[in-house]
């Protein structure tokens, strides 16, 4: 029985030990030490190495039945011990050998200073060690608590650990309504002070326990009210509550996150518009960014007013730039008509491809500006009121997504969803039953062109200039990432995904330099645990989960048929 | 003789120097039930391929009730009114019983994509109107109330039904079946063969089928077509085909040819 858990020690802290030298290896740990998350107390470098730790010990013990007190708590010690050893043996490794910094550009003497808490390598290292044999230990204790009071505890320390970790957030919307005095007792210039921390964790605390001890009635008394039309009247609150949150979000965001949220608004309405020809048609479209840079460029050039544009009213600008991303839709859609898989995807890559390279290019320097983009791009304007503030764009913004939602939730409830689906599930056998595939598959990537062209357009006047950066094959990726995670076909799903993958970077600068980093962790995490998705469509969700559900079948029903006719 | 809804003349479809279908001719009178039958690879697939639209034929023509489809792509052809079933069932099989019906019913549907967008009343009304239908679709193959089950979901007999009932759904002349009751125990076969009897006598629509259980196919053949490496070698009534040697020889071996006559429980 111990000689598993002993055994398991050693296997998950060798795992962990290898993650925490080599966030220390490439340079995380010390660049998100300038990080605080409280002040005095913790930074996001400290917390990527105790981290790792606390888990191990966690993970260590998870799989036992019972646990005995003795062995548990040793075993997430020794857990932690040997998480801590890699990254002690780069310690002492860069201690003798000066050099290896030739070979690892990031193992800087600042990297060993805060390794070793500035006490030299010897003294530094068993702190270390001591710390994390500690959260190690810890860890394991975790599963000696009942679950009612382990439950509250770590949900109030996650909630801690997440607003210190956004503190943007709260220190925005906190400029916005607190008085100066206020905001400098509860935030430092990098992260939360002690006392808001013990607030915060005081606060979730008090809820979890709630939750813990009467959510359960609570939840029992909800699920006996689930007839159709409350469910509806219910949907319909919600609905109108998010959209009056929405509204008056500027309000107390504050201009730079207003700003952000005016960013994830435009990949959100891009993700909608993916979402269609991904998720609902099942066509792997690689060069999305070129609708959205047709949409940017056309509305840059009719409007601008330097020596390229027109200097025409945005308003009518837009339409024509958003029909000629449809337009372009259509195009480049003819000739991958007959592509599936793999093939259409690599097509579609490469016409993204096209696209960057024309817009760069010396030959359309004179018609579009290259390298040096476009500038002076009108802005929108009623009557004497002209579009200016990241709040103004903010609203356009969501007009656009709230409209592109709209449409993609009445197509895909009606005869136009059904083709699409239908075309995804097979192809020949949906062109056998009557669907004409090439207007079934145009119509998936014109309707996704024109979301993508709004989105360039509003994006185009939002930043006054577009420039060729702004369009490389990143974006494609970005944005087919967004359905992914957030959930493919699935429309709250991707607006979700669009938070998630937009708005949390813009928030953790710090995550900058490792952002393809942390996107691909975070894919394969998504891929292992929730492969349908954050929030799934209710299809999706279907198809993850139907393996389980025949299997579960195969023993209920033998062979069942009703008689014929 | 009777008005003939499908005729094939001279059809030859190769695959490379692979005559897959050679020469064939090929008719079916109005409101008949007639089966093809022939040992495997003996073409009948393909030609059902050919007739759907699927594969485009080489030579010779295929004229369906007045209008040539050849070069014609299946979507069309289906708009024309064939439709068909699969070997291996081919549902969507995610999608539920009732949606399947539905898109099965896509050529009657005339409403416009952008419908539903302005909620226009002729998109909804269309739409409500298609749920009734299939819904009494789902009655008439014993599917009532499990509309709403996933395709994949449903048991083997009842996806066999279903994907019958698809085909239905666009109100088409003619049926092709390609092994209605592969995969089925007696009782089941019985039951399905019962059924396919029935939809020709209350719908009136004309079938063509493919099967290997000879008891089925002289059962409710009017006319039996035989292939064999892609060539017509008989046709005739039930009774003509179970004497003919040839066909006792394609499917028994030369020896056999001589003394016996089919198993009709082969």
């Amino acid at each position: 029985m111990s000689d598993f858990i002993w055994r398991n020690a050693v296997k998950i802290g060798l795992i962990l030990g290898t993650v925490v030298l080599l966030a220390s290896a490439i340079g995380m740990v010390e660049k998100f030490d300038e990080r605080d998350l409280i002040v005095g107390i913790l930074t996001l470098g400290q917390l990527l190495l105790y981290i790792p730790a606390l888990y191990a010990g966690y993970l260590t013990v998870v799989g036992e039945k019972k646990h005995a007190p003795a062995p548990t708590l040793l075993g997430g010690a020794l857990a932690g011990f040997i998480t801590a050893l890699p990254v002690v043996g780069l310690i002492f490794l860069a201690t003798a050998w000066p050099g290896i910094r030739e070979y690892f550009v990031n193992v800087s003497p600042a990297l060993i200073e805060i390794l070793t808490f500035g006490q030299g390598p010897v003294v530094g290292s068993l702190i270390l060690i001591g710390i994390m044999a500690g959260l190690g230990l810890l860890g394991a204790a975790i599963h000696l608590i009942p679950v009612r009071v382990r439950r509250p505890i770590i949900t109030a320390l996650i909630v801690t650990l997440v607003v210190s970790l956004f503190s943007d957030v709260p220190l925005n919307v906190a400029n916005q309504l607190l008085s100066r005095d206020t905001v400098r007792i509860l935030f430092g210039t990098k992260g939360i002070t002690v006392a808001a921390a013990i607030i915060i964790f005081v606060i979730s605390l008090a809820a979890a326990v709630f939750w813990e001890w009467r959510g359960r009635d609570m939840r029992q008394s909800r699920q006996v009210s689930q007839d159709p039309a409350a469910t509806k009247r219910r949907q319909r609150i919600v609905t109108i509550a998010m959209l009056l949150f929405l509204a008056i979000l500027p309000q107390i965001l504050g201009i730079f996150l207003t700003n952000v949220m005016a960013q994830v608004g435009t990949f959100a309405l891009m993700a909608l518009g993916l979402n269609i020809v991904v998720g609902f048609a099942g066509l792997l479209d690689l060069g999305y960014v070129a609708f959205f840079a047709v949409g940017a460029y056309v509305t840059g050039l009719l409007t601008s007013t330097s020596d390229l544009g027109l200097g025409m009213n945005f308003w009518l600008a837009m339409p024509i730039a958003v029909a000629a991303s449809t337009i372009t839709g259509i195009i480049l859609g003819i000739p991958v008509l007959r592509l599936r898989g793999d093939y259409l995807a690599i097509v579609t890559l490469g016409f993204g491809e096209i696209i960057r390279v024309l817009v760069r290019s010396d030959l359309l320097k004179p018609v579009i500006g290259g390298a040096q983009g476009i500038l002076n791009i009108g802005r929108p304007t009623i009557g004497n009121f002209e579009f200016v503030t990241p709040q103004h764009f903010y609203y356009l913004i969501l007009a656009g997504c709230i409209l592109a939602w709209f449409i993609a939730s009445r197509l895909r409830d009606g005869r136009l969803g059904r083709r699409w689906m239908a075309m995804r599930e097979d192809e020949d056998v949906a062109e056998a039953v009557g669907i004409n595939l090439t207007t079934t598959k145009l119509l998936a990537f014109a309707i996704g062109a024109t979301f993508a062209g709004l989105a360039g357009s509003i994006f185009a006047s939002r930043l006054n200039s577009v420039f060729p950066n702004s369009f490389e094959l990143l974006i494609s990726i970005n944005v087919l990432a967004i359905v992914i995670v957030g959930g493919i076909g699935s429309l709250p799903g991707v607006v979700l995904g669009a938070f998630v993958l937009v708005g949390l970077p813009e928030l953790l600068r710090e995550f900058e330099e490792y952002r393809l980093l942390m996107y691909g962790i975070l894919l394969i995490v998504m891929m292992l645990v929730r492969p349908e998705g954050l929030w799934p469509s209710a299809v999706t969700k279907r198809e993850m989960h139907a393996d389980a559900e025949d299997a579960a079948r195969e023993g209920i029903h033998p062979e069942q048929t009703a008689p014929l006719v | 003789m009777a008005e003939n809804i499908l005729d094939a003349t001279n059809v030859t479809k190769r695959f490379g120097g692979l005559v897959a279908v050679n020469r064939l001719d090929f008719s079916i009178p109005k409101g008949a039930i007639v089966s093809i039958i022939g040992p495997n690879g003996a073409g009948k697939t393909t030609f059902f391929n050919c007739i759907t639209g699927f594969y485009q034929i080489d030579e010779g023509d295929i004229v369906f009730d007045g209008d040539s489809i050849k070069g014609r792509s299946p979507d069309r052809i289906s708009h024309l009114g064939i439709s068909r079933t699969y070997q291996n069932i081919r549902l969507f099989s995610q999608m539920s019983a009732i949606e399947n019906i539905l898109v099965g019913m896509e050529p009657r549907l005339q409403s416009h994509w952008w419908g539903p967008i302005f909620g226009m009343r002729g998109t909804k009304m269309e739409e409500e109107k298609a749920v009734v239908e299939a819904n009494q679709l789902l009655d008439f193959i014993g599917l009532r109330g499990k509309g709403d089950s996933l395709a994949r979901n449903l048991p083997y007999g009842d996806q066999r039904r279903l994907e019958i009932a698809r085909a239905l759904a666009s109100n088409p002349k003619l049926l092709l079946l390609d092994e209605p009751t592969a995969g089925m125990n007696p009782r089941e076969t019985a039951e399905t063969t019962e059924f396919i009897r029935n939809l020709r006598d209350e719908i009136g629509i004309t079938i063509l089928l493919i099967e290997h259980d000879m008891r089925v196919v002289m059962g409710i053949s009017e006319d039996i077509t035989v292939l064999d490496y892609g060539e017509k070698i008989a046709q005739g009534s039930p009774a003509e085909i179970q004497r003919n040697p040839r066909v006792i020889e394609a499917y028994l071996g030369r020896g056999a040819a001589g003394a016996a006559t089919l198993e009709v429980t082969a």
